[in-house]
């Protein structure tokens, strides 16, 4: 929070509240119910709350039920206090800013706690997806959650056509070959080149990339400009930085790649290559 | 001159299942064709060579029988099969059935082990044999193993000048020569005087133990712990030995390493056994064995080292690398199968990755010969070549990692390291 201090200027000038977004988080941004939510309250912040199924893992958030008024927070439960987690999206007006320092703060555990007991702080529950995207696996099950919504809300959006199965968003200047089959889950970037036979399943693949012929590929990101050879099989959220070159016929089992390295030989088990 | 081929029995060649289960280990196709036909093949080219026994403790047997009647016809000499009554040993068989080997007075046979893999020097033996020793000298193969690796085989200490055999050891604990026996012997008529030694010590010994069947056990001889160390030191035994490649052939994995012997050889011997590149076939890397009546996609990429079987299809974009495809099997398209045996009438599916892990001597070491790993090391399935049974079924998209899968399993998951019964 303390970079907020930094902005102090830019951000008070004009006197209107502003959005605070934590950017690892993926959901559909209720921007406007937010704002009209804060206005309604008037109290100095706003948040958004989401409801999920393991709430330990996250700071928990205790609310009015009528007002959303935040009585405490309570920070990775060990007993069930509530299933609502602070979604990391927030609304504040510039009085917040006389709260905060300039120097390393946490929002979380210094400055919320004090608003919420003076009653200044006020939580909104999403609607929708939510997802915490900070680590790959998570980031892959909120691709498959934000694909899902754009289904309901844009559906002309996603690719069809022959190969193509489920969700899938493909940037119009990729090139996908013959006999592929993509998808469910899929999206692939600009000027991704996707050669003949391939098969991808629940995977994104970053701009520039290029999966060759007869590969495989499951629960993957495939880093920008990366060149994935033929007959290769990768999965269990094998993830490879920018510029990784990976060898024909090799098999990827959860590895994790840093850039611009070349992969010579199979990674069976999961570990990080450096 | 005449040939005789120990092809075991069903209790022989255990470490050969589950391909063992489906066709006698003497019969699996090596660089796609059986793999006692190249020693009879090597036989049957050597001038004077009259008939060609096979004897083994195998029941008379349909495979057995059919390859026998096509082996005679394509090679135009005698072959038959002598059925020992029980596991008689390397030298019980051939003592047993003596008069038959000698019958139409033949001076002088080779005797050779059906699983091991050998350029087969036979005439070079038969040569040297004239050279060195006299028309009653004992020839045995021999060529040069590592320092660790000779421990694993029967060990001779040969003259220099002479070659003759000064010492024999079977497997010794420590190292005593690294020249070992290929399992290839020329033999003359007077050896079944020295085998017949040792029955009549091994009848006296029992006789004193009385044990319950030592008839039996008497006639069980074998030629190395029996009779070579015996003869070793008395001028009789003598030992050719060999730079061209021999490998034994005890494991599947040994199996795709002997194959990949057999089809270097194919450049010179049979190149029409050989793979070309075609515009309209498979693409063609090394050396590639393709029976006539296979079908295989032309965006397919075969080899090195791939034998294909009979009546097999290879679908588009199909990558198969060290491996043999045995007959009626079926790889769906873009399919990935590397250092791996797909059983007979076995099916791949689509981009499903079949792979094992190749226990090749250490190339680096000209004398290195194939590990013979145990199949478990240290509680876990040791990585090796993925074996399918016969008429397995691989779903789509999965993988078969260093795994082997018995008969007639239809799988629905991926499988790593593990035998699958």
């Amino acid at each position: 929070a303390g970079p907020l201090a930094l902005a102090r200027d830019l951000l008070a000038e004009g006197g209107e509240p502003f959005f605070v977004l934590n950017s690892d988080v993926i959901c559909e941004f209720p921007f406007a119910a937010l704002a009209h939510f804060h206005r309604q309250h008037g109290g100095e912040g706003s948040l958004v709350v989401t409801r999920v199924e393991e709430p330990a893992k996250y700071g928990v958030v205790v609310s009015e039920a009528d007002t959303g008024r935040i009585c405490r927070f309570v920070e990775k439960p060990r007993v069930f206090v509530s299933n609502k987690i602070n979604a990391g999206l927030y609304i504040f007006s510039p009085g917040i800013l006389q709260r905060i320092q300039l120097r390393p703060t946490s929002i979380e555990k210094e400055i919320f706690p004090a608003m919420a007991q003076e009653g200044q702080l006020y939580a909104m529950e999403l609607q929708g997806f939510w997802m915490d995207i900070g680590q790959p696996k998570d980031f892959l099950t909120g691709m498959c959650m934000y694909l899902q919504a754009l289904r309901a809300q844009h559906p002309e959006k996603l690719h069809s056509g022959s190969g193509v199965v489920g969700n899938v968003l493909v940037d119009p200047s990729a090139k996908i070959g013959a006999n592929c089959v993509i998808g469910p889950n899929v999206t692939i970037g600009a000027g991704v080149v996707v050669e003949d036979g391939v098969r991808i399943k629940r995977c994104t693949v970053l701009k520039g990339a290029r999966i060759r012929s007869h590969s495989w590929l499951e629960s993957c990101i495939v880093g920008w400009s990366c060149s994935v050879g033929q007959w290769v099989r990768m999965e269990n959220v094998t993830v490879l930085g920018e510029d990784v070159i990976v060898n024909d016929e090799l098999y990827l089992n959860g590895a994790n790649v840093l850039p611009h390295k070349s992969i010579a030989e199979s990674v069976p088990e999961p570990r990080i290559i450096m | 001159l005449k040939a005789v081929i120990l092809i075991g029995g069903p209790q022989k060649g255990t470490r050969f299942r589950p391909l063992s289960f489906e066709v006698p280990k003497p019969l699996f196709p090596v660089a796609g064709v059986p793999m006692v036909q190249h020693h009879i093949e090597a036989c049957a080219k050597v001038p004077g060579m009259k008939e060609i026994l096979l004897m083994g403790f195998y029941q008379p047997h349909e495979a057995l029988g059919r390859f026998l009647v096509s082996a005679q016809q394509e090679f135009k000499i005698p072959i038959r099969y002598l059925q020992e009554y029980a596991a008689l040993g390397t030298g019980g068989g051939i003592y047993h059935f003596r008069d038959q080997i000698l019958s139409g007075g033949a001076e002088a046979f080779f005797v050779l082990n059906a699983d091991v893999c050998s350029e087969f020097p036979l005439q070079e033996m038969l040569e040297f044999r004239q050279r060195h020793g006299d028309a009653h000298s004992f020839v045995i193969l021999g060529t040069t193993a590592n320092r660790t690796q000779a421990l694993n085989y029967g060990c001779i200490v040969a003259n220099a000048d002479t070659q003759e055999v000064q010492h024999y050891v079977e497997k010794p604990s420590t190292f005593v020569s690294e020249i070992i026996n290929c399992g290839i012997y020329l033999f003359t008529p007077a050896i079944f005087q020295h085998i017949g030694e040792v029955f009549q010590r091994n009848q006296r010994e029992l006789v004193l133990e009385e044990s319950s069947n030592g008839w039996q056990r008497a006639e069980v001889i074998r030629l190395e712990q029996d009779v070579f160390t015996a003869l070793a030191g008395s001028g009789k035994l003598y030992v050719y030995k060999t730079d061209g490649f021999w490998s034994q052939i005890k494991s599947a994995g040994s199996a795709i390493y002997a194959s990949r012997l057999y089809l270097n050889q194919y450049s010179k011997s049979h190149p029409e056994r050989l793979a070309q590149n075609k515009p309209e076939g498979p693409v063609i890397r090394g050396n590639v064995y393709i029976h006539p009546t296979a079908s295989i996609d032309s965006t397919a990429v075969l080899g090195p080292n791939v034998s294909i079987g009979e009546g097999v299809t290879v679908g588009a974009g199909v990558r198969v690398r060290e491996s043999i495809v045995l007959h009626g099997a079926s790889l769906h398209d873009h399919t990935c199968v590397l250092n791996t045996i797909v059983g007979w009438d076995s099916t791949i599916g689509r981009w499903a990755r079949v792979e094992g892990t190749p226990s090749d001597p250490n190339p680096n070491d000209p004398y290195a010969k194939i590990d013979s790993e145990t199949l478990f090391r240290d509680g876990r399935l040791t990585p090796s070549i993925t074996i399918l049974g016969c008429s397995v079924t691989i779903p789509a998209e999965v993988v078969i990692l260093n795994s082997i899968v018995l008969p007639h399993k239809e799988l629905s998951r991926s499988y790593k390291n593990q035998i699958i019964l």
